[in-house]
């Protein structure tokens, strides 16, 4: 995994996972009955509400293009998702996670059918527990495609970290609080789901380029399982629902 | 993967590998692979390949019926909202009748609803007419707003369900693509009764043996139902 001639101080996690194990990941769709689209994903404690509403028309009219429609992501996390209660309302740090998960939507996202519209996703995390931006894309990637808009690919997201000496993948809140050695680098990757690109990376902390490289490596097999979740969702989810209503229904 | 008609897919899949097939709605083609667009059932007719949107807001297509609500009188014409992407434009000419052009708030004013059909869609907006039996101003009666991706199960095969819930109720049911559902009778408590069974259906359109839970349903209500042989011969028609 990592450079095993350097010790590292941190060679357990606290949770008891392996060092590219993935938390606990579940995921739905159609969860918010009134919007055109939208989705849950949750990774151990945190999770991630996604809804999708559009294509509508865009004001205030000076933002329109008349060649595309646009993509305008909020991201909010709600007053009562960590333990100190969050101010609500937007933030410095809300509208750069808006910002930077949309650039990464944009790039699979194909609204050219719908000229001076926009789709608007707001993304709200209920509970958090490190790795908000990444879940919160998952669910914006599912509530897209479950809200009908032409996409040219999936969005599958993970936050690799580094603790002290050691690479980890999906980092937890007290990971990311680690301070002794090097204490904790945070790396946020985005995935898109064929061709594999990178639509998100940011990094908090230090990092060598050759460890940045294998961080990377481990955060596109985490995706791998991400994904799969996501599409099970979508395309089985449903039916799931079914089952359990027509089973009520029998009873 | 032909073999199954109904199968779904996610954006960025794989439909099919081959230069022999061709990408339609909801697909597009990466060298030799034919992939998937939209979140939606494959539809493969021959060598085309359509994915077919299961839900999501509603698209306007030529010749869909929609009711709509004046949001602008122009000076050739009206905007009007039917709860998709743009607003639709109806023109003076699309209009049946005899119109004073100085005064086109007389025949549609602001917040009237009208059931129209799509008459063009292009980037520019949609153009919609009311030139054919059925379209117009809506008068009377009661306009209820479903999820557009059900508006198939309210109509049923060949307009059966609607027929169904007509005959139980005597009420007119105008059903727009868009969702909205126009409702006259010749009481409220009719049109509150097909209110009633519209929403079983939506709430129930999943359910295998609709029509024979909806006929229980309407049956509950206290209304007829015609046998079902009866309809059957309608719909033959």
């Amino acid at each position: 995994m990592n450079n095993k001639m350097v010790k590292s101080l941190y060679e357990k996690r606290t949770d008891k996972r392996k060092f590219d194990e993935i938390r606990e990941i579940s995921a739905a769709v159609g969860v918010v009955p009134s919007a055109d689209g939208s989705a849950v994903f949750q990774t151990g404690s945190t999770k991630a509400i996604a809804v999708v509403r559009g294509p509508r028309t865009l004001h205030p009219q000076h933002m329109q293009d008349p060649r595309t429609g646009i993509l305008r992501v909020n991201y909010g996390m709600m007053p009562f998702s960590v333990w100190d209660r969050i101010r609500p309302g937007p933030s410095r740090r809300g509208e750069e996670i808006s910002k930077v998960c949309e650039w990464a939507l944009s790039s699979v996202v194909d609204l050219s059918e719908f000229p001076n519209t926009v789709i608007d996703v707001f993304i709200q995390i209920p509970q958090a527990d490190a790795g908000t931006r990444v879940a919160g894309l998952n669910a914006a990637a599912m509530a897209l495609a479950h809200a009908g808009i032409p996409m040219k690919e999936m969005i599958s997201a993970i936050a690799v970290g580094k603790i002290d000496k050691t690479l980890v993948v999906d980092i937890n809140k007290d990971e990311e609080d680690y301070r002794e050695g090097e204490g904790s680098t945070d790396i946020p990757i985005a995935f898109t789901s064929r061709t594999k690109k990178i639509t998100l990376l940011q990094l908090d902390g230090k990092i060598s380029p050759a460890e940045l490289k294998e961080a990377i490596e481990l955060g596109k097999s985490a995706c791998e399982k991400i994904l799969e979740v996501q599409t099970d969702a979508l395309l089985n989810g449903n039916k799931e629902k079914d089952e359990v209503k027509s089973k009520k229904e029998k009873k | 993967m032909e073999k199954n008609g109904r199968q779904m897919v996610v954006p960025g899949q794989v439909i099919v590998t081959g230069n022999e097939y061709l990408p339609g709605d909801g697909a597009y083609r990466d060298s030799k692979d034919v992939v998937a667009k939209r979140y939606g059932v494959i539809d493969i007719s021959e060598k085309h390949i359509r994915v077919i949107p299961v839900s999501g807001a509603y698209y306007p297509r030529r010749g869909n019926t929609v009711i709509g609500t004046i949001i602008d009188v122009l000076f050739n014409g009206w905007l009007i909202d039917f709860q998709g992407a743009q607003n639709a434009f109806l023109p003076v000419a699309e209009v049946p009748r005899y119109i004073n052009r100085n005064e086109l708030r007389e025949f549609l004013d602001f917040g009237e609803s009208v059931v129209v059909k799509v008459w063009d869609v292009k980037s520019r907006g949609i153009d919609v007419s009311m030139k054919m039996r059925g379209f117009g101003k809506i008068e009377d009666g009661i306009i209820i707003s479903v999820n557009p991706n059900k508006v198939p199960r309210v109509i049923g095969k060949e307009g059966s369900m609607v027929k169904l819930i007509k005959d139980a109720t005597n009420c007119n049911i105008t059903v727009g693509q868009n969702g909205k559902i126009w409702i006259s009778g010749n009481s409220i408590e009719d049109e509150v009764k097909t209110k009633n069974i519209i929403d079983f259906i939506i709430n129930n359109s999943t359910a295998n043996g609709l029509t024979d839970k909806v006929e229980k349903h309407i049956k509950s209500l206290g209304l007829k139902v015609d046998s079902p042989e009866i309809i059957k011969e309608n719909t033959d028609e």
